[in-house]
C-alpha cells in the first residue's frame, strides 16, 4: 500500500502549478479549446457538410424553396463558383471562394414540414447520419425554437433563418443559436412612429392574433409600441393556427369601436385574414370619424403575392427588401436573379447571410468547433450583406441592424413589385436591453461542442 | 341582436361549403357505399379549375419595353394578355375579371370527367373491400392529387378575386334598422350562399323529378331489386359519382374569392364535412344539407369572443362535440334512416 507523503516542497510545487493554471486568463485557454478537434462532427476529409433544414412540404414549402435556393447559392459562392455574390461586398475579407478553412462545402437538406417534431427529426438525422456541422433554416418560430434546442443539446451551431418571435433570442435563446432576422419587438419599434405619422395618435386597435409563440410575442410587441404612441387596444382575439375562415373574427370588428385592425398572422393565415377583411369592406368604412385601416406587422414577399391587390396601402415591416440600393443587396439580387429568374425574398436573404456569416466565423476562428464559432460571432460587427452595418450581440445572439417599414404598393409595375419601402428605421431605434421584459426568462448558457 | 345576425350570416356561407361537400359525400356513400376521403381533393381541384382558367385568360404576348427596366436592370418584358389584344382593353380585362364565374363552365365537364375516371379507374375495385380499405385508398389518392397540384401551382395561396362589381360588402344593419356598420356582409358570400342553394336545389330536383334520379333513388333504397329489374344501376351510380365530383368542384371553384386557394384547402374541409355527414345521417341527402348549415352556424357562434373567453378553445371542438352527442344519442344522425350505422 502506497503512502501519501506531503512535505513542504511538494505542497509548494503542486499548489503553485495549480495556482498558475487557475490564474491563466480564460482568453488564453479558450482559443486552444476552440481549435481542439474535440467537437461533434469535426470534418475529417476535404469537405465540410452543412444541414439546410427548411419546409419542403406543407404550407410554407414555397418559402422553404426560396430559402433553399439561397443556401445553394451561398454554397456556390463559398466554393468559388458563380459571381461570388456578397463575398465581394462583405466587410470581412477572409472568405476567398475556396470553401471553408480549405474544405469544399457540401450540404444535406431536411424537410421541417413546418412541424416542430418533423424539424427536430430531420435536424437530428442530418447531425447524426450526415455529419452536419451546422444546421440552418426556418419559416416558423415554433420550429426554430425546437431545432435550436436540439442543436444546443447535440452540440452543433444553429443559424436561424426566418424566425420573428421574441422568444427565439429571448426566453428560448441558446448559446449555440444565432439569429440574423429581426424580431417582433423591432417590428413594433419601427412601425409605431410611421403609424403615428400616417394615422395619428388617437386610434383604437383591434388585434387578431395567431395562437402560438410568434403570434403572442408579436401582438405583445405591437400593442406596447402602439400604446406608447397613444393608441388604445380595444381587443385581442386569438385565432387557431389552422383557421382558414376568419369571417367570425372579422365581422365583429367594425362594431367594436376600433378603427384599426392589426393582423398578427403570417403565411396562409395572413393571406386569408387580410383578403377576408378587405372583402368585408373594412377599408372602405369610416369609424370614429376616421378611415378604417389594416396593419400587417410582418410582411413577406410571398404573402404579398398571395394576398394580391388586398395589400395596397397596408403597412408592415420587413427584415430586408430586394429593392434596397446598397452594394450588398445589389450583389445578392443580381446573383440570385440571374440564377433563378426572380428577386429573392427576405427569407432567402437571411438564409444566404447566415450561411456566409457561419463560414466567415469559422475562417476567423480557424476551426469548426462550435465554441470557436460562438466566440467569433459574439459581438461581431459587419457590413455588406444587404442590411447595412450590423452587430451580433453577445448577450443574446440577436443581430441588430436597420429595420424596414414597408407598404403594399398602389400601382405595382410588375409581379414582384408588390411592396415599397417607406422608411428605413435606424438600428438605434429598434435596440433594447438584453433583460427587456419581453425577452426575459431565458438563459443563454454556454456553448456545447458536443464531444 | 346584431351580433347574432352577423354570426348566422357567417355560418351560412361556411355552411354552404360544408353542405355542398357533404351532399357529394352522401351521394357517393348512398349510391356506391364508398367512404370517399378524396372528396376534399375534388373540392380543391374545382378551385384550381378557377385558377387554371385565370391563367389561361391571362396568357400573354411579351413585348420588350426599352424605356422600363426589370429588377435586374434589363429592359422590361411587358406582358399583354391575348384576350386584351383580341377584344380590346375594356372587354378583355372584363373577361379576365370574370374568370371565377366563368370557371363554372370549365369546372363542370372537368369534374364530371375526373369523377368518372376516379370511379372507373380506382374506386370500383374497392366496392367489396372493407370501409377501412376504401378510406385508405381514397385518402392516399387525395394526397397524390394534392402533391400533383402543388407541383404545378406551388404551395402558396393564389389570389383569385371575384369580379370587381362584387367587391365590397352589403350593410345589412341599415336595412334592418341597426346602426351603419353593425351588420356587414360581403357580396360574394351572399352570391356563394345563393349559388349553393341553387346547386342543392338542382341536385334534389334531378333526383326527384327525373327518371334517372328516380332509378338512382330506387337503387339507393334497394340496389339488388333494381338490378334484378334489368337496370344497369352501376352505370347510373358512376354518373352520380361524376355529379358528386362536379358539385364538390363547383363548391371549390366559387369559394376561391373567399379564400385564395392552395393545394391543401380540400383537407381543411374534408374532416369537417365527414362530421357533417355523420351528424346529418349517413346516406341522407337532406340530413347532409341541414347538418352542413347547422354546424356552419354553430361554428360561427363558437368563434365569437364571448364564446372563446367563456370556454377557451370551444371554436375548435364544437363540431366534434356535437358529433359525439349525436352519435351517443342518435347514432343514425339527425335525418338518417333507421338501422343505418346503428348496428
Amino acid at each position: 500500500m502506497s503512502k501519501l507523503i506531503i512535505n513542504r516542497r511538494s505542497l509548494l510545487k503542486t499548489g503553485g502549478a495549480a495556482s498558475v493554471a487557475l490564474a491563466t486568463p480564460y482568453f488564453f485557454t479558450r482559443g486552444a479549446l476552440a481549435q481542439s478537434d474535440m467537437y461533434l462532427n469535426a470534418p475529417k476529409g476535404d469537405t465540410v457538410t452543412l444541414g439546410f433544414n427548411v419546409p419542403q412540404t406543407g404550407p410554407y414549402a414555397d418559402e422553404g424553396a426560396d430559402e433553399l435556393d439561397a443556401y445553394k447559392l451561398a454554397v456556390e459562392h463559398l466554393n468559388g463558383e458563380g459571381d461570388g455574390g456578397c463575398l465581394n461586398t462583405f466587410s470581412s475579407k477572409v472568405l476567398k471562394g475556396n470553401g471553408i478553412l480549405g474544405k469544399k462545402v457540401a450540404y444535406v437538406t431536411g424537410d421541417t414540414q413546418t412541424k416542430s417534431d418533423a424539424a427536430r427529426a430531420s435536424a437530428k438525422s442530418m447531425i447524426e447520419k450526415d455529419g452536419a456541422i451546422m444546421i440552418t433554416g426556418g419559416s416558423s418560430s415554433g420550429v426554430a425554437v425546437a431545432v435550436q434546442g436540439l442543436c444546443q443539446e447535440a452540440g452543433v451551431i444553429f443559424m436561424a433563418a426566418l424566425t420573428h418571435s421574441n422568444d427565439t433570442t429571448g426566453k428560448d435563446k441558446k448559446a449555440n443559436g444565432f439569429r440574423h432576422f429581426f424580431n417582433a419587438y423591432m417590428s413594433g419599434a419601427a412601425l409605431a412612429p410611421v403609424l403615428k405619422n400616417a394615422y395619428g395618435s388617437d386610434r383604437r386597435a383591434y388585434h387578431l392574433t395567431a395562437d402560438y409563440t410568434w403570434g403572442w410575442t408579436q401582438q405583445e410587441s405591437i400593442q406596447a409600441a402602439t400604446e406608447a404612441i397613444g393608441w388604445e387596444t380595444v381587443n385581442n382575439v386569438l385565432t387557431p393556427l389552422a383557421s382558414t375562415d376568419f369571417s367570425s373574427y372579422i365581422a365583429p370588428v367594425l362594431n367594436s369601436g376600433a378603427d384599426v385592425l392589426v393582423l398578427n398572422h403570417y403565411g396562409g393565415n395572413m393571406v386569408n385574414s387580410l383578403t377576408q377583411a378587405v372583402q368585408f369592406g373594412l377599408r372602405d368604412k369610416q369609424v370614429n370619424g376616421k378611415q378604417f385601416e389594416i396593419i400587417v406587422p410582418l410582411y413577406s414577399e410571398l404573402m404579398a403575392k398571395g394576398a394580391g391587390e388586398n395589400i395596397k396601402g397596408v403597412y408592415g415591416s420587413m427584415n430586408w427588401n430586394w429593392t434596397l440600393q446598397d452594394e450588398g443587396t445589389k450583389a445578392f439580387v443580381k446573383s440570385f436573379g440571374e440564377k433563378y429568374g426572380r428577386p429573392p425574398s427576405n427569407a432567402a436573404q437571411t438564409a444566404y447571410a447566415q450561411t456566409l456569416l457561419y463560414a466567415d466565423a469559422a475562417e476567423r476562428a480557424g476551426t469548426f468547433n462550435p465554441c470557436g464559432i460562438v466566440e467569433a460571432l459574439e459581438g461581431y460587427d459587419f457590413d455588406g450583406l444587404g442590411n447595412g452595418p450590423t452587430h451580433y450581440r453577445a448577450a443574446d445572439h440577436q443581430c441588430f441592424k436597420d429595420v424596414l417599414v414597408v407598404k403594399g404598393k398602389d400601382a405595382p409595375s410588375n409581379q414582384y413589385d408588390t411592396l415599397e419601402v417607406v422608411e428605413v428605421t435606424p438600428r438605434s431605434q429598434v435596440e433594447y436591453e438584453p433583460d427587456h421584459p419581453m425577452f426575459a426568462g431565458g438563459d443563454l448558457g454556454t456553448c456545447n461542442p458536443g464531444a | 341582436m346584431d351580433a347574432i345576425i352577423i354570426q348566422i350570416l357567417n355560418g351560412l356561407d361556411k355552411g354552404s361549403a360544408y353542405a355542398l361537400i357533404a351532399l357529394g359525400l352522401t351521394l357517393i356513400f348512398g349510391t356506391l357505399g364508398v367512404v370517399n376521403f378524396a372528396h376534399g381533393a375534388l373540392f380543391m381541384i374545382g378551385a384550381f379549375c378557377a385558377v387554371t382558367l385565370q391563367r389561361i385568360l391571362t396568357l400573354s404576348t411579351v413585348t420588350i419595353d426599352e424605356t422600363q427596366k426589370d429588377f435586374l436592370g434589363n429592359p422590361l418584358k411587358v406582358e399583354t394578355p391575348y384576350v386584351v389584344n383580341w377584344f380590346g382593353d375594356s372587354a378583355g380585362n372584363s373577361i379576365i375579371d370574370w374568370s371565377v364565374p366563368l370557371a363554372i363552365i370549365l369546372a363542370i365537364p372537368v369534374m364530371l370527367f375526373i369523377g368518372y375516371a376516379m370511379e372507373r379507374g380506382l374506386i370500383k375495385h374497392f366496392y367489396k373491400r372493407p370501409h377501412a380499405d376504401q378510406i385508405l385508398v381514397t385518402f392516399g389518392l387525395a394526397i397524390v392529387i394534392q402533391e400533383i397540384v402543388k407541383l404545378f401551382f406551388g404551395a402558396n395561396p393564389i389570389p383569385t378575386p371575384a369580379p370587381d362589381m362584387f367587391a365590397g360588402s352589403l350593410d345589412f344593419g341599415v336595412m334592418l334598422g341597426f346602426d351603419p356598420n353593425a351588420i356587414i356582409y360581403p357580396y360574394w358570400r351572399l352570391i356563394y350562399f345563393a349559388f349553393a342553394a341553387i346547386i342543392i336545389g338542382a341536385v334534389f330536383a334531378f333526383l326527384q323529378f327525373t327518371t334517372f334520379g328516380m332509378v338512382v333513388r330506387a337503387g339507393m333504397a334497394d340496389r339488388e331489386t333494381v338490378g334484378l329489374l334489368g337496370i344497369d344501376i352501376d352505370k347510373r351510380f358512376t354518373v352520380m359519382f361524376g355529379i358528386a365530383a362536379a358539385v364538390a368542384g363547383l363548391a371549390g371553384g366559387m369559394y376561391t374569392p373567399i379564400n385564395p386557394p392552395n393545394y391543401h384547402m380540400g383537407m381543411d374541409f374534408l374532416v369537417l364535412s365527414f362530421v357533417v355527414v355523420v351528424v346529418g345521417g349517413m346516406g341522407s341527402l337532406p340530413g347532409a344539407v341541414l347538418a352542413g348549415f347547422l354546424l356552419g352556424i354553430l361554428e360561427s357562434f363558437a368563434s365569437t369572443t364571448w364564446a372563446t373567453t367563456t370556454v377557451p378553445g370551444i371554436n375548435q371542438i364544437v363540431i366534434y362535440l356535437v358529433a359525439i352527442i349525436v352519435l351517443l344519442t342518435r347514432p343514425r344522425g339527425l335525418m338518417g334512416r333507421k338501422g343505418v350505422m346503428e348496428d
